[in-house]
C-alpha cells in the first residue's frame, strides 16, 4: 500500500517538482513554478475519478460478467447455492451477500462490493455442476472471506484507482501533444532570449532536470501497469487469507482443497469474465499458466498464488484437523 | 522533566479506554451471536410441520421416526416459551430435536426412491440446510465467546474485566453421550 501511495505522489507532484527546479534561477521578473497547481489538479481529478467508479464499480462488474441475480430460485441447484451462501453467512457473521449466477460453463467464482452490508456473490453455472455441497460450501466461504476482510473493499478501490490513471494518462497524453504544438510554435518567435538566459549555470542542473523529466513521462506511461502490478500483489496476500478463512468457516479444508483441483482441472478460460476482474475470482479465470507455476516473474504477474501451494496448505490444515480428532491420518488422501 | 509523568498517565488512561471498549464489543457480539442461534432454532421449528405433512404420505412404514420428530420438535418449542432461565435445557431439547431428526435423514436416505419420486430430495436439501445453519450459528457462538473469553482472562485486559462487568460466557456444547457418538452420515445431496 505504500508503494501505491508513493506512486501516486510521484505522478501527481513530480512534475512539479521538476518545473520548481527549472525555474528556480530563473531571473526574478520570470515566472517562478511555486505552488503546485499541477499536483492539485491531478489529485482533484484522480479523487473524483476513483470516487465515481468506487461507487459504481460492483455494478459494471456484474453486468460486465452478464450476471444475473438469484432472487427466486429456480431450480436444485440454485436452491442450493442460496442455502449455502446463507449458512456461510451465519457462520461468518455477515449479513447475507446478494447472490448471482453467471452463464458460463468454466467453473469459478468471485465476491465484489463495498463493505458487509453490501456485498455481491457470483459463481458459474460451471461451478454449481462439478461441485459437491461440501465443496460449493467451502468456495463460498473462501467468497465471505473476502468479503469479512473487507478485500471487496480494497479490490474495488484498487480497480477503481487503475481506472482513474488510465484516464488520467489518456487526457495527459492529449494535453501534452497540444502543449509541444504550441511550445514549437512559441520557440519559433522568442526561442533566442530563453537560451541565453538558462545557458550560464552549468549543464548539471540541466541534465538533472532531464533526467528528472524523462522518468516523469515514462512513468507516466507504465502508470496502469505499475498500478495493476501492485493491485496484483495485494490481490495474491489476500488469497491465502480467504482460503484460511474458508477453512475456518466450514471446518473442513480438504472441501475447499479437493474444490480447488477440480476448477483447476477443468481450466478453460472462463470467456464471461474479462481481464480487469480477474483478480476477484478465487482462481485466475483467463487459464494463464502462471498460476501453475512457481517463480520471480510468474510470482509478479499472476493475479493468484500457485494452485498447488494452495491446496498443499489446505490439506496440511486437513491432514492436522483429522489427526488431531482420530490420532492416525487416513490411508488414502 | 514533569511532562514525563503527564504522558504516562495520558497512555495509561487511552489504553484502558481501548481495553474497555473492545470487551464491551465482544460481549455485545457474543450476545447477538447467541440471539442468531435462537433465530436459527425457532426457523427449524416453524419448518419441521412442513416437513412432516410432506412426508406422511410417502412414509406410512416409518410412522415412528417421524413421530419422534414430532415430539422432539413440541417440546423444543415448550422449551423456549419458558424462558430463557436455563441454556442446559435449551440445548438439551434442541440437541434431541438434532439426534430426531438426523435419524429420519437416514431413514431417508435408506429408501433411494423414495428420495427420486416426490419432493422429498428438495426437502432434504432444506432440512440439511437448516441443520447447517443451526450449527454454523453455534459455532459463530462458540467461536466468539472464545475470543471474549480469553480476551476477559488474559493479561492485561483482565484488568479493566471486572469495569466492563465481564462475566465468562458459556459455551454451546453437547452434552448428551448418545449424540456425540452418532455416526457420521454423509447427507450431502450431490
Amino acid at each position: 500500500m505504500i508503494g501505491f501511495v508513493v506512486f501516486f505522489a510521484w505522478l501527481g507532484f513530480g512534475g512539479d517538482f521538476i518545473f520548481w527546479l527549472a525555474t528556480s534561477d530563473a531571473p526574478p521578473a520570470q515566472y517562478h513554478h511555486v505552488f503546485p497547481w499541477f499536483g492539485l489538479v491531478v489529485t482533484t481529478i484522480a479523487i473524483l475519478g476513483a470516487r465515481y467508479a468506487y461507487r459504481t464499480g460492483p455494478e459494471k462488474i456484474l453486468w460486465a460478467t452478464g450476471a444475473r441475480e438469484v432472487i427466486d430460485p429456480q431450480d436444485d441447484a440454485e436452491r442450493q447455492f442460496v442455502n449455502v451462501v446463507e449458512e456461510m453467512a451465519i457462520a461468518a457473521g455477515v449479513p447475507r451477500p446478494r447472490t448471482w449466477i453467471v452463464p458460463d460453463d468454466d467453473p469459478n467464482a468471485f465476491a465484489t462490493g463495498h463493505d458487509p452490508k453490501d456485498a455481491h456473490i457470483a459463481v458459474t453455472r460451471g461451478l454449481l455442476a462439478i461441485c459437491s455441497r461440501d465443496e460449493l460450501q467451502a468456495v463460498i466461504g473462501h467468497e465471505l472471506g473476502h468479503v469479512k476482510n473487507l478485500d471487496v473493499r480494497l479490490m474495488t478501490t484498487l480497480a477503481a484507482l487503475v481506472g482513474a490513471i488510465l484516464l488520467m494518462r489518456d487526457g495527459m497524453g492529449r494535453m501534452m501533444r497540444g502543449g509541444f504544438r504550441v511550445g514549437s510554435s512559441g520557440a519559433g518567435g522568442g526561442g533566442g532570449s530563453g537560451r541565453s538566459g538558462g545557458g550560464k549555470k552549468g549543464g548539471g542542473a540541466g541534465l538533472v532536470i532531464a533526467v528528472l523529466l524523462a522518468a516523469w513521462i515514462i512513468s507516466w506511461l507504465v502508470a496502469p501497469l505499475v498500478t495493476q502490478l501492485l493491485a496484483l500483489a495485494v490481490s495474491r496476500k489476500r488469497e491465502y487469507l480467504a482460503d484460511a478463512m474458508s477453512a475456518q468457516f466450514t471446518r473442513n479444508p480438504l472441501a475447499l482443497a479437493s474444490a480447488l483441483e477440480k476448477i483447476e482441472r477443468a481450466e478453460a478460460p472462463t470467456t464471461a469474465i474479462k481481464r480487469g476482474s480477474a483478480h476477484l475470482c478465487i482462481a485466475d479465470p483467463l487459464g494463464r499458466r502462471l498460476t501453475s507455476s512457481e517463480g520471480w516473474l510468474a510470482d509478479r504477474l499472476a493475479t493468484h498464488p500457485p494452485m498447488g501451494m494452495r491446496i498443499a496448505r489446505l490439506k496440511g490444515m486437513g491432514y492436522a484437523q483429522i489427526k488431531k480428532e482420530q490420532g492416525t491420518l487416513p490411508d488414502t488422501p | 522533566m514533569g511532562w514525563v509523568p503527564l504522558i504516562l498517565i495520558v497512555v495509561v488512561v487511552l489504553w484502558v479506554v481501548g481495553a474497555y471498549n473492545g470487551l464491551i464489543s465482544l460481549k455485545n457480539q457474543t450476545i447477538n451471536a447467541f440471539k442468531q442461534i435462537d433465530v436459527q432454532l425457532k426457523r427449524r421449528h416453524d419448518l419441521i410441520p412442513n416437513l412432516v405433512n410432506a412426508l406422511k404420505g410417502a412414509m406410512d412404514f416409518e410412522k415412528s421416526t417421524l413421530e419422534a420428530v414430532i415430539q422432539a420438535r413440541n417440546q423444543a418449542v415448550k422449551v423456549n416459551a419458558a424462558g430463557p432461565d436455563g441454556i442446559k435445557q435449551i440445548s438439551q431439547a434442541e440437541n434431541a430435536l438434532s439426534s430426531a431428526l438426523s435419524r429420519l435423514m437416514v431413514v431417508v436416505e435408506r429408501y433411494p426412491d423414495l428420495k427420486a419420486t416426490s419432493n422429498i430430495g428438495k426437502l432434504q436439501e432444506e432440512l440439511t440446510s437448516t441443520e447447517n445453519k443451526v450449527s454454523f450459528a453455534r459455532q459463530l457462538y462458540n467461536d466468539t465467546a472464545t475470543l471474549y473469553n480469553t480476551k476477559q482472562q488474559q493479561f492485561p485486559t483482565n484488568q479493566v474485566a471486572g469495569l466492563a462487568k465481564a462475566q465468562p460466557a458459556e459455551l454451546w456444547e453437547i452434552d448428551d453421550q448418545a449424540e456425540r457418538t452418532v455416526p457420521k452420515v454423509d447427507l450431502t445431496s450431490r
